[in-house]
Order: structure tokens, then C-alpha cells, then sequence
């Protein structure tokens, strides 16, 4: 959202719906509606909300890596191009090269029976960018640089700690230098320490090479510490976007306001009061409500609220909201 | 642990199961009602105590049962000789070599066949799942699979003799008998086609349904995300992350079935009239021939233990995490 003026969007995510027909009953669950939003080069963007509300779906829509009953509408540009309308071989050289991705955990995301660093070198010969030696040298460096020592690159994912294989799996995210760096809480099932290695190592990718993160996560402390911008996702749908000082600091949308009352704060003023939860789970996607998504859990709800979806409103400049309770104007996605 | 100490490991494994089983077949053949003498010299025989009494002492039979006649036995069996067949009167060993090469080639026909075709098939099937070709091969697989041996073999025969005209019976055709094989190949695949046509269909099944739940259970794993992820195609992730991942359990079923088709063999060797060691085991079982069911029995245990040791060490350059456990 800052120096828009100079730049153009890397991403332009414009009303990207996503449905999977079920195969069993082929009802239709609508896991995202109408998701807009932009990133800039050099941005830190942070998707947030509970699970099941769409933040790995925007990511796996992007990338176009949903399974076969996925159905996506809308646009998705990638500099110019619409990635929707490509054909699978086209979509495929943009993947890793244009737009990696860190996985969750990166338990199971190496592949248990090959070598690390025949993992890594393996998305750079595909794209063809190098011939095998240089890619095996690039592949050492890759290592040094994310802090494994590169003799390390011809062990097996099980020889390595939990950070270790998050640091590796993004060495391999940054084998191709794409300029857009999709992390899908990459700190999740990593203890603290590692949590914070891991971010570190983030930050310091970022400021590096400049590329754009797009990151999914529930920590909303790890969103403060790296995100410039952030997307606050609800029952599929954007619920408030703007930068991150406007969202902390005077958050619009209902569900914003109670999902960082939810979040522990050291220097809260007395440590022993319980922390404020959401009461209900969000909505499953084959029955959303006709209305607000979040009008059931709602605590300010209108009447219209059962029955018209609010649309997303510039409250602020750059700062968006979809509540019946904002003012603004309409947003021109 | 390294690769060396886990094959020395496996290696005295293998022996110790070894030990036992030798101990087994032993005791099994000397719980068996019966005289060795008497079934050597034949049951209405005339002979005086005295000639009796003076075989036992020649064969080692008047010593105790354990430990002497059974240290005995052991080195005998180490030594390669296992004792005289009865109705043969022809050194066991010597008789099993000479049928066991029939029985390999059958069989390892059969299963390269049956394992190609079935880990192709199976990929293919949990690839395309739920289309036209996986409820085909699904179906194919567990009808193959719940077939009788002896009935598939005799379905074949008589549709393989009477509409194609091939040979019904044997190895090579009478004329050839005696001749090497590699020098009559074209009568020998003749005599072969319908026997290693019977056991890959039987064991195409098996194997389609374990690769086919197999790559199933692989492309569910987030590697294999990664992989799309990074911008393979179908087929490199397929062939790249999938295939190795999906083959580790078929590498256990392979070794196991490799043992158990030598008995398995009985069955289209007696259809089939082929002259391995099913056929032979059959007739030695039919003759109450000792010595040489005693000589199948340890040849059967041992190739059951070689297939499993010849798996682990398989694994081993498989799978990396096998060699750390």
C-alpha cells in the first residue's frame, strides 16, 4: 500500500471465488468469495483469520494447485498476465520460478527418501536456469545462506531438525529467486525458538532480495513483527485489509476488533484476566449465512446484516472494511 | 548404523531363523510314524534282528535321537547332502537342483511379469482414480486375485490348447527332452506361455491393489505438493517423488510371495504337468517319500528366508530413514 505511486502491483488478486463440488453429494462448498487484494513489490502481506476461513485456499488458488473439484472465477494478474486463463503448461513455468511457496511445518514437505540438496537443485535444473554444477554450487550457497552448512545438502530430510528442514524448505523457495514468496505459517509446529529463527530469516530474506511475502498465519504477533499489510479473512471472505497500523491500531470490522482482543498481550494491565475468545465457529462453507458472514457471532449485528452482505468499503485511504457499521465508498476492485 | 552393519545384522538374523527352522524340519521327520529301516529295505522283507541291528549301527541309529543324531543330520544338511530319496533312489539334493531351475524360470517369468505389469497398472488406477480405467483394473485385480489357482490354470489350458493350439503339457515338446534349453527356445516359450500366463494373472492382482493404495496414500503427502508446487509436470512428479515412495511396500509383498511361490507353484505345475519342484513335492507327498519332503521342506524355508533377507537389504538403498532406525 505504500509507494503505490511508483510501483506496480506484483499481484492483483481481483474477486477470486473458489468452489469445490463435493463429490459425494456434489453440494458446493464456497471456500472463498470475491477476494481482492494487491502486492507490491518488496511487500509483506499477512492473511489472517481462523482456520477454515480461506487463507491457504487464496494461496493454493494463486498457484493454482487445488485439487480437481476446485472451480475458480475471477482474476488473478501476475504482473500482466491473468494466471486463471493460462493452460497448465504455461501456469507450470511460473510456479517456483515467479512464485514459491514455504509449506506448513515442512514436516512432509520434503520428500523423505531423496537427498536435501537434490531436492533443491531439482527446482532449478527443471526451470532450466543452470546446468547441474552451477546449480549444485548455487545449491550450497542456498544452504550457507539460510544457515545449514552445505555438506548437510546430501543428507536425508529425517537427519534433520524441525527448523533445520523449515530453513532448507526455504532455501528451496529461494532456488529460483521468484519475486513473490507465498509462506503458509511457516512457524507453525516449530517451538519458539525456532519460531523466531525462522522469522528472522524471513525478514532478513526479504531486505536481501526485495522479493514480495505473502503470509499466512493465525499469529497476529507475527503479522505486527514482519507484515507492512494485512488481509483479515473471514467464512471465505475479505472482512477488513488495509496497512498494518490501521488494522492494529483502529480496527473496523467487528471480527478485527475481536480477534486482536483474542490475542495475549504481555503488557496487558492485569495478566491473570482470562483472554476474550469468539464465542460459535465459523461458518461451514457449504451452508453460509445469506447475509454478513460473521452476523452470527457478531456482537454490534444490524437487522440487514441477516440478509445483506455488507460490500468491502474504503473507510481510509488503502484501508478496507465490509461491515454495515463502516462508512465509506464502495471499493473500486 | 552404516549399510555394512545392518546386512552383517540381518545376515545373523537370517542364520538364527535359519537354525530354528532346520530344527523344526527335523524334529517333524523323526515324530513321523515309520522305520527308517524297514522303509529303506521295504516293508515285507525277511531280515534277521542281528542285519537290522547291524544297519541302525551303520546309519547312526541306535545312537540317541538328541544331540547326536541331530548334530549329525546338521552337518549332513550342511554339507549339501540330504540323505536318498526313496522312490527316486537318487540323492534329494541332486533331484532338487535339477527341478528347481524349472521352477525359477517359471516363476521368475511369472512375477517380473505380473510385478511390471501390476505396479503400472496399479499407478496408473490411483493416478486416474475413480475413471473408467480404475474401476477396471480394480475389478480385474480383485477378481484375479480371489481366483483359484488350479482353476485359472485349467481354464487356460483348455482354452489356450484348443483354440491357439498350444502344448498342454511339460517343458519342451518329447523330441527336445534332453536337449539344452537355451537351444530350443521357441518350444520352450511355447510350453511356458500358458503357466507364466496362469501365475501373473494370479499375482497382477495383488500387486495392482498394493500399488494402486500405495501411490494413493503417496499423493497425499505434502511432498508431493511440493513438487507440483515447484512446477512438475504430472508425470515428473509421478515418476520423480511418487514412484519410490509407492514401491516400498510392494518390495515387502515381492519378497514374500517369491518364498511362497515355490510351494505356490504346486498347483500349475500339477495342471500344467510341468516338471518343477512342485510337481515334485506333489509326488513326494503322494509316495510318502521321508527324505525327500524333509529335502523340499528346508529348500522351501530357506528360499522363504533368503526372499526376506534379500528385501531388507533392498530397502536399505530404498528407503534412506531404513538404515538409521
Amino acid at each position: 500500500m505504500h509507494n503505490t505511486s511508483v510501483k506496480s502491483p506484483l499481484l492483483r488478486v481481483r474477486h477470486l471465488s473458489t468452489e469445490f463440488v463435493m463429490p459425494v453429494d456434489q453440494r458446493v462448498a464456497r471456500a472463498l468469495e470475491d477476494v481482492s487484494f494487491d502486492v507490491y513489490p518488496g511487500q509483506t502481506i499477512g492473511l489472517v483469520g481462523e482456520s477454515g476461513c480461506g487463507k491457504t485456499t487464496t494461496l493454493m488458488s494463486v498457484m493454482r494447485l487445488l485439487p480437481a473439484n476446485a472451480r475458480l472465477s475471477g482474476q488473478v494478474f501476475f504482473k500482466d498476465t491473468d494466471l486463471l486463463t493460462l493452460n497448465e503448461k504455461s501456469m507450470r513455468s511460473y510456479r517456483w520460478k515467479e512464485l514459491a511457496i514455504v509449506f506448513q511445518g515442512a514436516m512432509n514437505a520434503l520428500n523423505p527418501v531423496m537427498r536435501v540438496g537434490e531436492q533443491i537443485r531439482e527446482a532449478i535444473t527443471l526451470h532450466k536456469l543452470m546446468d547441474r554444477e552451477q546449480a549444485e554450487t548455487r545449491v550450497g550457497e542456498l544452504l550457507e545462506m539460510v544457515g545449514i552448512p552445505k555438506e548437510r545438502g546430501a543428507q536425508y530430510p529425517f537427519q534433520y531438525s524441525g527448523g533445520m528442514r523449515q530453513r532448507a524448505m526455504i532455501a528451496m523457495a529461494l532456488a529460483c529467486s521468484p519475486s513473490l514468496l507465498f509462506a503458509d505459517e511457516p512457524t507453525t509446529a516449530l517451538d519458539v525458538m525456532v519460531q523466531a529463527q525462522v522469522l528472522e530469516l524471513l525478514k532478513k530474506i526479504q531486505q536481501d532480495f526485495g522479493l514480495a511475502i505473502v503470509i499466512v498465519t493465525h499469529d497476529l504477533g507475527v503479522v505486527a513483527e514482519l507484515c507492512d499489510t494485512v488481509v483479515v479473512m473471514y467464512g471465505g471472505k475479505v472482512a477488513e485489509y488495509g496497512p498494518v497500523d490501521m488494522i492494529y491500531n483502529a480496527p473496523q470490522h467487528p471480527y478485527t476488533q475481536r480477534l486482536l482482543e483474542s490475542f495475549p498481550d504481555l503488557a496487558r494491565s492485569d495478566p491473570s484476566e482470562a483472554l476474550a475468545s469468539i464465542p460459535g465457529t465459523p461458518p461451514r462453507l457449504t451452508e453460509l449465512p445469506p447475509g454478513c458472514r460473521f452476523e452470527p457471532r457478531c456482537y454490534v449485528r444490524l437487522e440487514k446484516c441477516k440478509f445483506e452482505a455488507p460490500p468491502l468499503l474504503e473507510v481510509n485511504d488503502n484501508h478496507f472494511a465490509a461491515c454495515h457499521l463502516c462508512k465509506g465508498a464502495e471499493a473500486r476492485f | 548404523m552404516s549399510r555394512r552393519d545392518l546386512l552383517i545384522r540381518k545376515l545373523l538374523l537370517s542364520l538364527v531363523t535359519m537354525f530354528v527352522v532346520v530344527a523344526i524340519n527335523f524334529v517333524l521327520f523323526r515324530i513321523l510314524p515309520g522305520d527308517p529301516v524297514r522303509a529303506v529295505i521295504g516293508r515285507n522283507v525277511k531280515i534277521s534282528a542281528e542285519v537290522q541291528q547291524s544297519l541302525r549301527e551303520q546309519f547312526g541309529l541306535d545312537k540317541p535321537v538328541f544331540p547326536d543324531q541331530f548334530f549329525s543330520t546338521l552337518g549332513q544338511w550342511a554339507r549339501g547332502n540330504l540323505g536318498v530319496s526313496w522312490s527316486l533312489r537318487k540323492p534329494v539334493a541332486e533331484i532338487l537342483v535339477a527341478k528347481l531351475w524349472n521352477t525359477l524360470l517359471l516363476i521368475g517369468l511369472g512375477q517380473i511379469l505380473s510385478i511390471f505389469l501390476g505396479v503400472v497398472l496399479g499407478l496408473f488406477a490411483g493416478w486416474k482414480r475413480k475413471t473408467a480405467l480404475d474401476v477396471g483394473a480394480l475389478t480385474f485385480s480383485l477378481i484375479a486375485w480371489a481366483t483359484p489357482t488350479f482353476w485359472l490354470g485349467i481354464i487356460l489350458l483348455a482354452a489356450g490348447s484348443s483354440w491357439l493350439g498350444l502344448p498342454t503339457r511339460g517343458i519342451v515338446s518329447p523330441e527336445n527332452v534332453g536337449k539344452p534349453l537355451y537351444t530350443v527356445i521357441p518350444d520352450l516359450m511355447a510350453h511356458l506361455f500358458l503357466p507364466t500366463l496362469t501365475l501373473s494373472i494370479l499375482y497382477l492382482g495383488e500387486y495392482m491393489l498394493i500399488m494402486r493404495s500405495s501411490i494413493l496414500e503417496v499423493l497425499s503427502e505434502d511432498y508431493i505438493l511440493t513438487a507440483k508446487a515447484k512446477g512438475m509436470s504430472h508425470w515428473q512428479v509421478l515418476w520423480k517423488h511418487a514412484l519410490k515412495n509407492a514401491m516400498l511396500p510392494i518390495v515387502t509383498i515381492v519378497a514374500l510371495n517369491l518364498g511362497f511361490t515355490v510351494s505356490g507353484a504346486i498347483y500349475i505345475e500339477t495342471v500344467f504337468s510341468y516338471d518343477g519342484l512342485g510337481k515334485l513335492f506333489q509326488t513326494a507327498l503322494t509316495k510318502q517319500d521321508y527324505p525327500l519332503l524333509q529335502g523340499a521342506f528346508l529348500l522351501l524355508a530357506v528360499s522363504v528366508i533368503l526372499a526376506n533377507m534379500l528385501a531388507d537389504i533392498l530397502y536399505t538403498y530404498l528407503d534412506p530413514r531404513v538404515k538409521a532406525s
